[in-house]
């Protein structure tokens, strides 16, 4: 696999140890990692540029930054959105494996929200019954809400990226429309469900405020995920699909089945997020406060700055968690804008992108 | 009842013009074979360079110059990346919108000190065409409109002939329908992709100018509330054919001016809000459906 195992290609010209030292370092470059490091690495730079131009100190903030997602205080908060932050890069990330973009993922989270709000607000059943209920019902109904782009692209040629970016304002209007004027409470200032019954909150993990069992459940699913991608004949089919598609529908993958089940479980993926936020403190669903984090499109950021590929998500989301976190206490304490951390997010996609590109190019240069 | 009507059409107008240019910047990527989806946040930053060069120069159309010059240098990003070095343009647009998220709002901050909106007193909004109020049917309509509201038709006729009549047109549309054999002809594929989509930003520029200067006089965060991505939708269902855009635009503007008129009687409106996306997918599905059928009658 190495390509320093290569044979040395006989050469009369070139001095033989700047060769070796030349190819030692074409192979580094050509380490898999270089990629999205490097995306990450220009993207900091470009930010710390950005930061300068606005008058600031982009070393200050970057400290800000770091000093605020993971001092010792802030951690419990900090794994809690980690937690989110990977599961809406699952949700991304499943149908990336087959090239389909899901964009939806905000409608998604609401309608899971939503359902679980209802579910842990209304059910009369014991906390060990209603709990478990309320994020399986998140997943059945943000699955199938995911679910209509499949037909929507496979019978009527509407491309998942679009459906799924048009369904999602719909549900978060629904949703919007329930808490403010249906299940809303009664008499209070913002538009937000009444606070879960003691019972219907979500497992404590410790005496830890933040993060609690739907950390491990949220993590159960990668694994699950990590496991079907890796050994499992569907996750061959998914990355067979993705790669090539006519070559997988010519091999005999039913693409338009895969890609139902895809958006399924993406949609499942958003819908139990939405559950655990709800079911986490403060315990309600808030109008609006599913969305305005930007966990979606962290999440996204992090399922492409890992390509789709299960094992890396976990560590991609760290960084979206740093800026996400640390883009608060950047404003507080360096008085960099938060949104700095949404340009960030946008030049790592970007320079992702193009990097991939100069890497194709080397590769066929190398080749030819 | 009459002036009621014209009224309403007027609103249309209004609501269906930003979403007309960049429904036409959609539709020469498309001819080009480039799936823009980066229209939403070049739009959005469109909006906040013409409300930031309508402050700095004092001048509305200086604020529309801004927006179109800075925009077109903003879609260069999308030009080199998916027409010089054949990137993926969806995740390069997923990049730039974000990026023009978090830009607008990160300026707003370092420039003018504010977050949420920007409302300058003495902000120039472009001037609208009162001259017209006598002129019967004519004046109801286009009196209280800005200039670029009947020029996006002007524009668009006139790319819409272009890409018909003349040979650099037709090349323009052999590059999109296939890059090899316009390639073989002696086209510079990449250089008509690249122009196109830097020309696609400069259209995105002033939709966002009618935006933010035409149909009300302020830069707000993410203003652009998903409008790009309907424009996105209207190229899907005209097929990237320019001289349909104005049919499909009117619909979803006459969707969210009749989704203003329920307001006003009392209908929620975050329901009114959803409409013109829910609409535009049933119009998906209906117009898909009848393409199938159409193609199964032929077989």
């Amino acid at each position: 696999m190495s390509t320093t195992e290569r044979p040395p290609v006989p050469s009369a010209d070139a001095p033989p140890a700047r060769h070796r030292a030349a190819r030692l370092l074409g192979a580094a470059l050509r380490h898999p990692a270089v990629v999205p490091i490097g995306a990450v690495v220009l993207a900091l730079l470009i930010g710390a540029v950005i930061i300068l131009a606005a008058g600031l100190n982009p070393i200050t903030a970057y400290a800000a930054v770091i000093d605020g997602a993971l001092n010792p205080d802030s951690l419990d908060y900090t794994f809690s959105v980690w937690g989110f932050i990977c599961g809406m890069a699952l949700a991304a990330a499943i149908p990336l494996r087959m090239g389909e973009f899901n964009l939806g993922g905000n409608g998604q989270l609401v309608l899971g929200g939503l359902t679980a709000a209802v579910i842990a607000g209304y059910a009369p059943l014991p906390g060990p019954i209603v709990i478990p209920l309320a994020v399986l019902g998140a997943a059945v109904v943000s699955g199938a809400f995911g679910a209509l782009s499949a037909p929507l692209a496979t019978r009527f040629g509407i491309p998942i990226i679009i459906s799924t970016l048009l369904l999602s304002p719909v549900a978060v209007a629904v949703g919007s429309y329930l808490v403010r004027f249906q299940i809303g409470e009664s008499g209070s200032a913002v538009a937000q469900t009444p606070r879960l019954p003691e019972g219907a909150r979500m497992w404590a993990l410790g005496d830890l405020s933040y993060s609690n069992v739907g950390l491990l459940i949220i993590i159960a699913m990668m694994v699950v995920f990590w496991l079907v991608d890796t050994r499992s004949a569907v996750g061959y089919e998914l990355r067979v699909v993705g790669a090539n598609r006519r070559f997988g529908a010519y091999g005999g993958v039913r693409v338009g089945r895969l890609a139902l089940g895809a958006m399924v479980a993406a949609g499942a993926a958003a819908g139990i997020v939405g559950a655990i936020i709800v079911m986490s403190s403060p315990y309600r669903l808030i109008d609006g406060a599913l969305i305005s984090p930007g966990y979606t499109f962290a999440g996204l950021a992090a399922a492409l700055l890992a390509g789709g590929r299960p094992a890396l998500i976990p560590v991609t989301a760290i960084l979206f968690t740093v800026l996400q976190v640390g883009g608060a206490a950047m404003e507080r304490s360096a008085d960099v804008p938060r949104q700095l951390s949404d340009v960030l997010q946008g030049v790592v996609i970007v320079v992702l992108a193009l990097r991939t590109v100069l890497d194709q190019r080397r590769s066929e240069r190398s080749s030819a | 009842m009459h002036v009621f009507e014209l009224g309403f059409i007027a609103a249309v107008l209004l609501a269906a013009t930003p979403i007309l240019y960049a429904a036409l910047a959609g539709a020469i990527s498309a001819q080009v074979g480039v799936f823009n989806i980066a229209l939403e946040g070049q739009m959005l930053w469109g909006a906040f360079a013409a409300v930031a060069g309508s402050y700095y120069t004092g001048s509305a159309w200086g604020g529309v110059l801004t927006a179109v010059i800075s925009t077109a240098l903003f879609a260069v990003i999308l030009a080199i990346g998916a027409a010089r070095w054949k990137a993926d343009p969806i995740i390069i647009a997923i990049g730039t919108n974000l990026l023009a998220i978090g830009l607008t709002g990160f300026l707003l901050r370092v420039l003018f000190d504010v977050s949420g909106s920007f409302s300058p007193t003495g902000l120039q909004g472009l001037p609208k065409m009162a001259f017209l109020a006598d002129v019967p049917v004519i004046g109801p309509v286009f009196a209280g409109q800005t200039a670029l509201v009947p020029l996006a038709f002007v524009v668009i006729v006139a790319v819409g002939v272009w890409l018909k009549t003349t040979p650099a047109g037709l090349r323009l549309r052999g590059v999109g329908e296939h890059p090899d054999a316009a390639a073989s002809l002696g086209v510079n594929v990449a250089s008509y992709q690249s122009w196109t989509t830097i020309a696609a930003g400069a259209l995105c520029g002033i939709a966002g100018a009618q935006l933010a200067l035409g149909n009300v006089t302020v830069f707000t965060e993410n203003m652009t509330a998903g409008r790009g991505w309907i424009a996105v939708a209207a190229v899907m269902l005209v097929a990237g054919r320019p001289l349909w855009l104005p049919l499909a635009c009117l619909g979803f503007g006459a969707a969210e001016a009749l989704g203003f008129r329920l307001q006003g009687i009392g209908a929620p409106q975050q329901l009114t809000d959803a409409a013109p996306y829910a609409i535009t997918l049933l119009v998906l599905v209906l117009t898909r459906v009848r393409f199938a059928r159409r193609r199964q009658t032929v077989a």
